[in-house]
């Protein structure tokens, strides 16, 4: 399966809350950060409930400053979190 | 930041002190693990994201008050009821026919 967006893209991470499971944390819905990697593939968390996972998604290994996350952040600007989001959460960000 | 999603999505807020204290794992524990590493292995559950959920079903009293393995206990009975594995009835019913043999075994 191709992969939809390439390391170095900028990506929107969707602010949404299916009240199933979703592996997205509340924090980080909504923000834009930068592909670090390109992961492997798993089935979709939200498919798994009552389901088979089906299809299988892309994930992505994803590095958003922690100044852009937290307000009152008192680290560096080098600081980030890298997480890793399924592309069905994931848009292309100017 | 979105509005949380269940008790457990608890990234940014204040959690106080961690308790570094180990602990043994009780026998019972260990049958909870086996017990849902059987059920994904017949497919009774899918996944782990599938037990994961019915953790993030419990109401935030329950997800507080309770173990980690309590946690998958109720989260493994939510899901092979939910999914129509057992039902609701047959659980009671068996949780009761334990109780009354640990009475009479003087264990409980």
């Amino acid at each position: 399966m191709e992969a939809v967006f390439e390391v170095g893209q900028r990506v929107r991470i969707a602010d949404r809350t299916p009240p199933v499971h979703h592996r997205v944390p509340s924090y980080a819905k909504g923000h834009v950060g930068v592909i670090e990697r390109v992961c492997g593939l798993h089935g979709e968390p939200e498919k798994f409930i009552r389901g088979n996972g089906e299809p299988r998604q892309r994930i992505y290994r994803v590095r958003i400053p922690q100044t852009e996350l937290w307000q009152d952040y008192e680290g560096t600007d080098n600081d980030n979190l890298e997480i890793e989001i399924f592309e069905h959460w994931l848009e292309g960000a100017e | 930041m979105s509005e949380p999603w269940g008790p457990h999505d608890l990234g940014g807020q204040e959690g106080g002190p961690i308790d570094l204290a180990e602990h043994d794992t009780a026998y019972w524990e260990w049958q909870i693990d086996a017990m849902v590493r059987l059920a994904l292995k017949k497919n009774l559950i899918s996944d782990f994201a599938e037990l994961r959920d019915g953790i993030e079903q419990l109401t935030p009293d329950d997800y507080d008050q309770c173990t980690y393995y309590e946690r998958w206990a109720k989260s493994l009975a939510y899901t092979l009821i939910s999914r129509g594995v057992i039902s609701e009835q047959q659980l009671s019913d068996q949780v009761d026919a334990v109780r009354a043999r640990q009475e009479a075994e003087g264990v409980a």
